[in-house]
């Protein structure tokens, strides 16, 4: 009773029902930024890597984490963070990218590495999450949260999201 | 907007360092103790301070999607400074962490570029500002993602992603207002004339520089201004605005001696973290 039953597999499982709090329908493994598991007697050692550098949702996120494992048997949990390999959204797998749409977000292409300066951002249009349609446009690279830019779906006249590639 | 006076050289520091010393020929040489640390600060609280600059604007933007974008880029300068000034607190070993570094030193400890604390300006100004900066700051970061250092490197690496997004946004704004109206056009090159001359500093090389080769940070501030100018003359070009020619440049934020802006800045920026030490929420 008192040995902590916990193995990998179960920690993981615990921490799929983890949400991103700023986007709750895929969890902080489908958002691909836990890196590492490792379990030692009691204690539950995490690794996770930030989406962005300014994100405010990693502290509460690392706080879910801490609070979910222990509601599920870890004595400790310590969760590590790292910042290589940087974290990209080509880690975010097509089962998740399918929850993003139905949610409103249109998924991230693929991260293609860009030169270091590139004026325009030469790209196809994104599909609009509600319709459907790619008769969109950018309306802004920034937005609501930082893993997120502004389309207007010309269409059907929705502004919407898009979980941009990086 | 801008003004050219600059605090006159207190000596005072609390990084550690011992006061300076004089070589025979009167030339002021300081004493480096720790030149990672030197380095790691300078590379913060460029990002801290703008970041703070930037988040002045919360609130103001000239539209929504630009109040927006403007809050985005100032988490990011502050998250990368979080994280740089973190490292910077490990490396100098006695205790202080990112948060004791932002908001416990006072301005003569503080190693920023003085471009970054000027005070905003108009929008013009601040974009101008940001433009040059993101692109020193690009190829800055391109080159230390290639540090021996690996904590160093990976920080680097991580930025720069960010970043990328932060000088095309800058430069597309610096495009849209030098080739806009005539009064935007005007205030832009108004700008670009204030700034130039805060510009020199970031191209600067001294022994904190060179003493930090032996960490595998080496990097060439010649060739990184010869990349720089290139981004500079390209985007000015699309933007049909001027270069102004280069005269003495204003230096002295990275040996402690900052403009009266700086003062200002940190007494909004600490008197929370001042006012009320060990508070967490």
């Amino acid at each position: 009773m008192s040995e902590t039953s916990l193995t990998n597999d179960a920690v993981f499982a615990v921490l799929n029902t983890v949400m991103d709090p700023e986007v709750p329908v895929i969890s902080v493994v489908e958002l691909g930024i836990i890196r590492d598991v490792r379990v030692e007697q009691d204690t539950v050692y995490v690794t996770v890597t930030p989406t962005y550098s300014g994100c405010p949702a990693m502290h509460e996120i690392e706080a879910d984490i801490r609070t979910a494992l222990l509601a599920h048997g870890a004595r400790a949990v310590i969760v590590n963070t790292v910042f290589a390999p940087a974290w990209t959204t080509d880690w975010i797998g097509p089962e998740a990218r399918e929850k993003l749409r139905a949610y409103g977000i249109a998924p991230p292409g693929r991260a293609e590495p860009q030169g270091l300066i590139t004026l325009t951002r030469a790209r196809a249009a994104v599909a609009c999450p509600f319709c459907g349609s790619h008769d969109t446009r950018l309306q802004s690279e920034f937005g609501s949260t930082a893993c997120k830019a502004i389309h207007v779906c010309n269409a059907c006249r929705q502004p919407f999201d898009e979980f941009k590639a990086f | 907007m801008a003004t050219d006076n600059v605090a006159t050289d207190s000596g005072a520091t609390d990084n550690g360092a011992k006061p300076a010393a004089f070589s025979p020929a009167g030339v002021r040489v300081p004493v480096i103790q720790n030149p990672l640390f030197e380095y790691l600060l300078r590379l913060g609280d460029d990002r801290l301070i703008l970041g703070h600059r930037m988040s002045e604007w919360c609130g103001h933007g000239p539209i929504l999607e630009e109040d927006i974008a403007m809050s985005n880029i100032a988490l990011d300068l502050v998250g990368h400074a979080s994280a740089v000034l973190a490292l910077a607190g490990t490396v100098e070993g006695r205790g202080r962490n990112e948060d004791a570094l932002a908001y416990f030193r006072d301005g003569v400890a503080f190693r920023n570029a003085l471009i970054v604390e000027l005070p905003n300006g108009d929008f013009a100004f601040t974009m101008m500002r940001q433009f040059l900066f993101d692109a020193y700051s690009v190829l800055l970061w391109d080159a230390l993602s290639q540090a021996a250092d690996a904590r160093v490197a990976a920080l680097a690496a991580k930025s720069l992603k960010e970043d990328k997004y932060h000088v095309r946004h800058s430069s597309e704004w610096v495009v849209r207002l030098g080739d806009g109206t005539d009064e935007s056009h005007a205030r832009a090159q108004q700008a670009l004339d204030a700034l130039w001359r805060y510009t020199g500093e970031l191209f600067d090389h001294d022994a904190v520089d060179d003493a930090v080769a032996a960490h595998g940070i080496i990097v060439d501030h010649v060739a990184l201004k010869a990349r720089w100018l290139g981004i500079v003359d390209d985007v000015l070009q699309r933007a049909t605005l001027v270069k102004p020619t280069d005269g003495p440049m204003r230096r002295g934020g990275r040996a402690g001696r900052h403009t009266e802006h700086l003062g200002h800045l940190l007494s909004e920026m600490q008197i929370v973290a001042r006012s009320h030490p060990g508070a967490a929420w």
